[in-house]
């Protein structure tokens, strides 16, 4: 009994997870997770605000579509994308090959460096590298040299990720044989555990760092130690399409094209992000 | 569609993530079990104190979600000091510790509800005719209450304990990686969303059907008197 | 901050209180539904009816809570999205959040108070339906008077346990973006970054909840064995 019943409950999943509809673009729904801080989150009036409601209105203007952002759960992302619900996800997700199986990628709209938040007086504040970002793939020599140092440092220390983000699989590849990698289902969940003495340090995205810092709680802890980019952490973030529109992954492309040469994608980025992440 | 090798290691990676669950879930069986016997002891004691106290722990642990308890228990407590400078520390700051300590108590609030209810099952005149024959305390216990009331409170207590193995899904909020995490972290790495969630589901049907096969061979054993004689 | 003022999210919360009580109800009264036709299907004594009954009953014990609620929000929409565009209407036909959480508790309820309903039906003394059917009573009027009564008076102990299940389980359904009580204090914690508060005021309102159903589920006990009592008394 129980085999055909799987077998026929994921043909029926496939069956209707792929149906999908050409259509003349007038209106675009954009979902968003609204509480991935600063990338989007919601503010006291219910509204999604954050860098990529800002660049998705921008956007939309060039390529004169009307652009209607819908909040939902991480949890139901990709099965809201495919059902239709929305067109297109952004929530600073990352742009990886094994993704792009499922799901078209637009151009990377931000790409920010990775680095650590501990406490002010760890070991990672003593660094040579303290403070400098490093490009793993462009000047590989380098960003070694600093893992290297880094590695020594957290020799025997425990770090905080979140789970299936380019950063996960960075400490996946370097720093799991020497540190223990804890891996959380949200980053909240991870902060509580940075000021519960649970983890020695966090490794995010700068922008998710910095966020964590404006907490009130926080002033014991600093970005400190190198910060990465390249290599494992990929070319950046990008907006989530269904494969079947590819019309509209190219839309938003050329749109980008413009958003990047006018300065536009800059200006949100400092807004928001307080530094430049465009790619 | 999805090719076979994709299943094939996504059930290996699933797999992997077993032990996890069934620890979590045996030891919290077990812990729970012997909390709920203490609780369900308290609360027919007939000592007031006792069994108010058995009272508040049934009300608390079986009126709310395992989730809130989970956070409280594992997020919450190092928030109090007092909790982080105490001996208790290097137990409380391993997840695994918490998710068997918080699983088991609340495991224990309903199962204190079955084995009293079992209790309240054994007939009256059993216990006078044990009487009768010089039987009393342990002994009494031991040979005429217990194994009516286990006899009684297994249909119940079966539920319960297959109820367990789903509840330990929960965990990932703690940072354990149980079946039904990995699950969903292998549908974050690859977006493909069905057919972890599907393969999950199945080992969890598998190894629940087990477990219900289990305790219908355990019911059949404990009641021989049920049974068509063969002579 | 869990005030009922302009920044507070005291209202909030009662407002998700009473979600979570709304959508637990609806939820086992869709499971008692579900619940009594399995139930059904197992007494009729028909093969196939009771082999769909204990796949049924089998498959929604053995799954994770999470699990069926997932696919029962996601394949419902998915389901009325090409029903949808089957009959011409374009795009996203979402399957609203309240039916969605509520079919996903129901679902899973059914399963349980199927066993609960068979095990009432077979309490009843077998000369009670006997002495129904001699003085002339048709199949609807006994199963009304003399049946429905008598199972609801020895399902009650066994639905109080479910409705407490049911109330549990309502706080897995967040994923179909239902403000119901858990989601409130998770968007509560998350915004203000104060989440044990949270949590705590959720952990509270969710005993109210169960004090006040048990305290109903009680009188409801009372009132139904009430014929019992003076049998014995």
């Amino acid at each position: 009994m129980r085999l055909p019943l799987a077998i026929g409950m994921s043909l029926i999943a496939a069956t209707f997870a792929t149906a999908a509809h050409a259509k003349d673009w007038k209106t675009v729904v954009i979902g968003m997770e609204g509480a991935y801080a600063p990338y989007n989150l919601t503010d006291s009036s219910s509204k999604i605000v954050g860098f990529e409601p800002d660049l998705v209105q921008d956007l939309c203007a060039r390529i004169k579509v009307e652009c209607k952002i819908i909040a939902q759960d991480w949890d139901g992302m990709i099965p809201g994308l495919q059902a239709g619900k929305f067109d297109v996800i952004m929530d600073g997700m990352s742009i990886t090959d094994e993704r792009k199986g499922q799901i078209d990628f637009s151009a990377p709209y931000a790409n920010a460096p990775a680095g650590f938040v501990a406490a002010k007086d760890s070991p990672l504040a003593k660094l040579a590298s303290n403070g400098k970002v490093f490009d793993l793939t462009k000047s590989p020599a380098e960003a070694g040299k600093a893992l290297d140092e880094l590695r020594a440092a957290l020799k025997g220390k425990t770090v905080g990720v979140q789970v299936s983000t380019t950063h996960a699989t960075f400490a996946d590849a370097h720093l799991k044989d020497i540190a223990t990698v804890k891996e959380y289902k949200t980053t909240d969940e991870r902060d509580l555990d940075l000021k519960s003495g649970r983890i020695d340090a966090e490794l995010d995205d700068y922008p998710i760092l910095a966020a964590v810092l404006d907490q009130p709680d926080s002033k014991d802890y600093a970005i400190i130690g190198p910060q990465f980019a390249g290599g494992e952490f990929g070319i950046g973030v990008g907006m989530g399409l269904r494969k079947a529109d590819a019309d509209l992954t190219a839309k938003f492309n050329d749109a980008l094209k413009a958003a990047f040469a006018d300065g536009s994608v800059k200006k949100y980025s400092l807004k928001w992000f307080k530094i430049d992440t465009t790619p | 569609m999805m090719s076979l090798d994709f299943i094939w290691l996504t059930f290996l990676r699933l797999i992997a993530a077993l032990p996890v669950t069934i620890e979590v879930w045996f030891l919290s069986i077990l812990f729970g079990g012997f909390v709920a016997a203490c609780v369900t002891w308290m609360r027919v004691s007939g000592i007031l104190p006792f069994s108010l106290f058995a009272r508040l722990f049934i009300f608390i642990f079986r009126g709310s979600p395992l989730l809130i308890q989970l956070f409280i228990i594992y997020y919450g407590l190092p928030s109090i000091p007092f909790a982080r400078h105490s001996f208790l520390w290097p137990f409380l700051r391993e997840p695994f510790y918490c998710a068997v300590l918080s699983l088991a108590l609340c495991t224990a609030g309903y199962t204190s509800e079955i084995f009293r209810g079992a209790l309240a099952a054994v007939p009256r005149g059993q216990v006078e005719a044990a009487r009768a024959c010089g039987m009393s305390g342990f002994l009494l216990f031991r040979r005429i209450i217990l194994p009516i009331a286990a006899r009684q409170a297994l249909p119940a207590y079966s539920t319960e304990v297959i109820s367990m193995t789903k509840a330990t899904a929960l965990v990932s909020l703690i940072t354990l990686w149980d079946v039904l995490s990995v699950a969903l972290k292998i549908r974050n790495d690859t977006l493909i969303t069905y057919t972890p969630l599907l393969i999950a589901g199945a080992i969890y049907y598998v190894f629940n059907y087990i477990l219900a096969r289990v305790f219908v061979w355990l019911e059949y054993v404990v009641s021989p008197h049920l049974r068509r004689r063969v002579y | 901050m869990l005030g009922f003022g302009d920044k507070g999210w005291g209202l909030a919360l009662i407002a998700g209180a009473l979600m979570t009580l709304a959508v637990s109800l609806t939820g086992l009264l869709i499971g008692s539904v579900l619940g009594s036709l399995i139930a059904w299907s197992k007494l009729s004594g028909h093969k196939v009816g009771a082999t769909i009954g204990d796949a049924y009953a089998s498959l929604f014990r053995g799954l994770p809570e999470l699990l069926v609620i997932y696919f029962v929000y996601f394949g419902s929409s998915a389901l009325l999205t090409a029903v949808g565009n089957l009959v011409g209407i374009e795009g996203f036909v979402g399957v609203p959040a309240f039916a969605a959480g509520a079919l996903g508790v129901g679902v899973i309820s059914g399963a349980y108070q199927a066993e609960v309903y068979r095990g009432a039906y077979l309490a009843i003394a077998p000369g009670e339906l006997e002495a129904a059917r001699a003085v002339g009573m048709h199949r609807l009027l006994m199963f009304r008077r003399i049946i429905v009564p008598q199972v609801l008076r020895y399902a009650i102990p066994g639905l109080g346990n479910l409705w407490q299940v049911a109330l549990k389980d309502s706080s897995l359904i967040s994923v179909t973006g239902l403000t119901e009580l858990m989601r409130t204090a998770q968007v509560g914690a998350g915004s203000t970054r104060q989440p044990f508060a949270f949590y705590l005021a959720g952990l509270g309102l969710y005993l109210t909840l169960t004090f006040v159903t048990d305290r109903f589920f009680e009188a409801a006990e009372k009132r139904a064995t009430r014929g019992l009592k003076r049998m014995h008394g």
